[in-house]
């Protein structure tokens, strides 16, 4: 018996609970506004595909880059104790890097395109592993690490391309941006299912996964056990810098237009919300890597809910900060520990009640 | 180690000669003073730093002199900078409206003639010749008089905002609102995307979901407004010239000029970065100042009237 309740408040499904309730009390509350807003239906866009419409698809849509970002911040912050706020500047350098190539003359193909991926990745991990090294060999706060760049990132993405917003018209870019032709689903949430595979496969066939945790934990003692936590933190940036490059290259893709200045804008802030939704803890260690994608989601809800009720512009942040405050509130371990107590009250009266039921029938 | 020693002597030398090459007089130039964002800050500030050059050139008889940055003290020392160097103009787009009273006063006493451009500082008017301003409500004043002249048998509208408070939004934002508050136009849905192109293209997504019906999209921008458009193409809804929502960006970057040249777009509004030649014109006195503060002629480009030298004139970036 005592088991069973640890289990299910301690760890497993325990971590998850806040961001599913979190995107059940959102579903429901929309669902009594209005009862149709979760309809999807089958639309003929300007292209002549056939598409899913819908808000649940905006919703998983729009989230792409959050939940790709929640990812690798949430090895950053299991490995180091600290968070990565570059990560909006360097998805602006990666998606100018990746909008130069494409411009650089001649025709885009599949293979440029590739090439062009391909150097964003590498220019994002060159700027993650700055980050890395800062954070690991020289024992800065992460926090302060990337500080660095995310003041000048975006004026390093200025040098790449300009001030004005270089536009690039291609049907590849539409296709990774929006739908691949007979493929009614739009293609960022493939992009971030073939992600989440990747990395799930990767944990599977290294120990990279228990390695992070050790060393996130307690580094010194990890590093008397043999491990080398100095390169665990470092990949652990490098891993970001990937996922950084990607969601950069679909934000540039969605509208074939980079605008260094608001390139996924502020998601930096998000992406540490969704690992801490997610019920991660921040200070490093133990973590859940489906709690942070879902905490993208929770996140990106409450936004196109927020839209959906029309609340007024002025007020949007200040709806969004009083829902997440609850949020957090929620997933503290004092209110988890007094929720724990008395569901175990409850639990333990529960014979007699039962027995006094019995008796009196 | 005596690598480095060396590359620093030959930085000095090099800034030794930069600075006796600044302190050369005498050669028949006006000299000019800019004290300007720096051009990282968007389209407009780069297009305006370039025109900024293109007219206060050697062949129109001067030597310009720029400092770039968004700081305001920096700024300041950069004023101060010019006014010991002695230039004949001064030419500023403050970061901040306050704190330049000092400076302002020090380069009357040094017989300096200041000008402001883009941007307006809280200071008397006798401290400067002349303002070149934009004047971000005329904008949405003739945006909004362009749309009634459409003469639609309704408007309902999506208004997609900039980043709130800041000037081009609320200049943009007030013509349309009293349109709102008039009941000559519907609001189907104001909201704000922080100049992001993707969050405007999800707004629009939402209102697209939640089925309800618009027929005009008003974007405070180029970018959210081929963010809208976007989502308009993903639902199949048609667009622009003969489509059923008629689409409004601002700013007049190149390329949203030809989406409104192809019939995708209705109206581009202008925000003009072109504030040089008004000024060289007062300098060279073929132009008399009547009122301090001048307000930048901006237009309005239609879709069905818009032609490729308007582009190549008044369109922003490449």
């Amino acid at each position: 018996m005592k088991k069973k309740e640890r289990k299910l408040f301690g760890n497993g499904l325990g971590q998850l609970a806040i961001p599913i309730i979190a995107i059940c009390v959102l579903v429901i509350f929309n669902l009594i506004r209005d009862p149709s807003f979760f309809s999807i239906e089958l639309l003929q866009n300007s292209d002549g595909n056939i598409v899913l419409s819908g808000n649940l698809i905006s919703v998983i849509n729009g989230a792409s880059e959050l939940a790709i970002l929640a990812i690798g911040m949430t090895l950053v912050t299991a490995a180091c104790g600290g968070q990565d706020i570059s990560v909006g500047a360097a998805a602006a350098i990666a998606g100018s890097t990746f909008v130069k190539v494409l411009k650089s003359g001649g025709q885009i193909t599949g293979f440029k395109v590739l090439l062009a991926f391909l150097l964003a990745c590498l220019v994002a991990v060159i700027f993650a592993s700055f980050n890395g090294t800062l954070v690991a060999v020289f024992k800065i706060q992460p926090m302060i690490a990337t500080l660095i760049l995310y003041t000048c990132g975006r004026s390093i993405a200025y040098w790449i391309n300009g001030g004005a917003t270089p536009t690039v018209e291609s049907p590849i870019l539409t296709a990774i941006g929006g739908f691949i032709p007979w493929i009614p689903v739009p293609t960022p949430i493939l992009i971030v299912l073939v992600m989440a595979v990747i990395i799930k496969v990767f944990f599977r066939f290294t120990s990279i996964e228990l390695f992070t945790q050790s060393v996130g934990i307690n580094g010194s003692a990890a590093r008397l056990n043999g491990l080398n936590s100095t390169f665990i933190k470092i990949l652990s940036f490098m891993i970001l810098g990937v996922c950084v490059a990607v969601s950069g290259c679909i934000g540039v893709s969605r509208l074939g237009l980079i605008n260094h200045e608001t390139l996924l804008l502020d998601i930096e802030m998000d992406a540490i919300l969704a690992v801490a939704i997610g019920g991660n803890s921040l200070g490093g260690g133990r973590f859940k890597i489906s709690g942070s994608i879902m905490g993208a989601y929770v996140i990106q809800m409450l936004t196109i809910t927020l839209w959906a009720m029309k609340v007024p512009s002025t007020n949007v942040k200040a709806y969004k900060a009083i829902v997440i405050v609850l949020l957090v509130v929620a997933g503290s371990p004092v209110v988890k520990k007094w929720f724990e107590k008395t569901v175990s009250r409850f639990k333990n009266r529960k014979p007699e009640v039962a027995a006094k039921g019995a008796g009196e029938s | 180690m005596r690598k480095t020693r060396l590359l620093l002597l030959v930085v000095a030398v090099l800034a030794a000669m930069a600075l006796a090459a600044c302190g050369k007089k005498g050669n028949g130039l006006i000299k000019v003073g800019v004290v300007n964002n720096p051009p990282s800050e968007s389209g407009y500030r780069q297009a305006n730093v370039e025109d900024m050059e293109k007219v206060f050139s050697k062949e129109n008889g001067y030597e310009l002199h720029a400092f770039y940055s968004i700081k305001n003290d920096e700024q300041l020392q950069a004023a101060k900078g010019f006014i010991t160097d002695g230039v004949d103009y001064l030419l500023i787009s403050a970061a901040e409206t306050t704190g330049w009273d000092a400076v302002l006063n020090d380069a009357k006493k040094a017989g300096i003639k200041v000008f402001l451009f883009d941007r307006m500082i809280n200071v008397s008017e006798d401290l400067y010749e002349a303002a070149v301003v934009s004047d971000m409500a005329a904008e949405g004043d003739t945006a909004v008089k362009w749309l009634l002249s459409q003469n639609l048998s309704e408007y309902k509208v999506i208004h997609i905002q900039g980043a709130m408070g800041s000037d081009a939004q609320i200049g943009r934002t007030g013509a349309l609102d009293k349109q709102f508050a008039d009941g000559k136009m519907t609001k189907v849905v104001q909201q704000t995307a922080t100049w992001d192109e993707n969050a405007a293209k999800q707004i629009v997504e939402t209102v697209i979901n939640s089925k309800e019906d618009f027929n005009v999209i008003y974007a405070e921008n180029d970018g959210m407004a081929k963010g809208a458009v976007k989502a308009l193409d993903d639902a199949g809804i048609t667009h622009g010239v003969n489509g059923k929502v008629i689409v409004m960006g601002f700013d007049c970057n190149k390329w949203a000029l030809r989406e409104l040249k192809a019939g995708n777009w209705n109206y581009d509004g202008q925000c003009s970065p072109f504030q040089a030649q008004i000024i060289s014109d007062i300098i060279k006195g073929t132009r008399k100042v009547t009122t301090k503060k001048i307000i930048n002629e901006e237009k309005g480009f239609d879709a069905k009237t818009i032609t490729d030298d308007d582009i190549n004139k008044y369109g922003l970036g490449n």
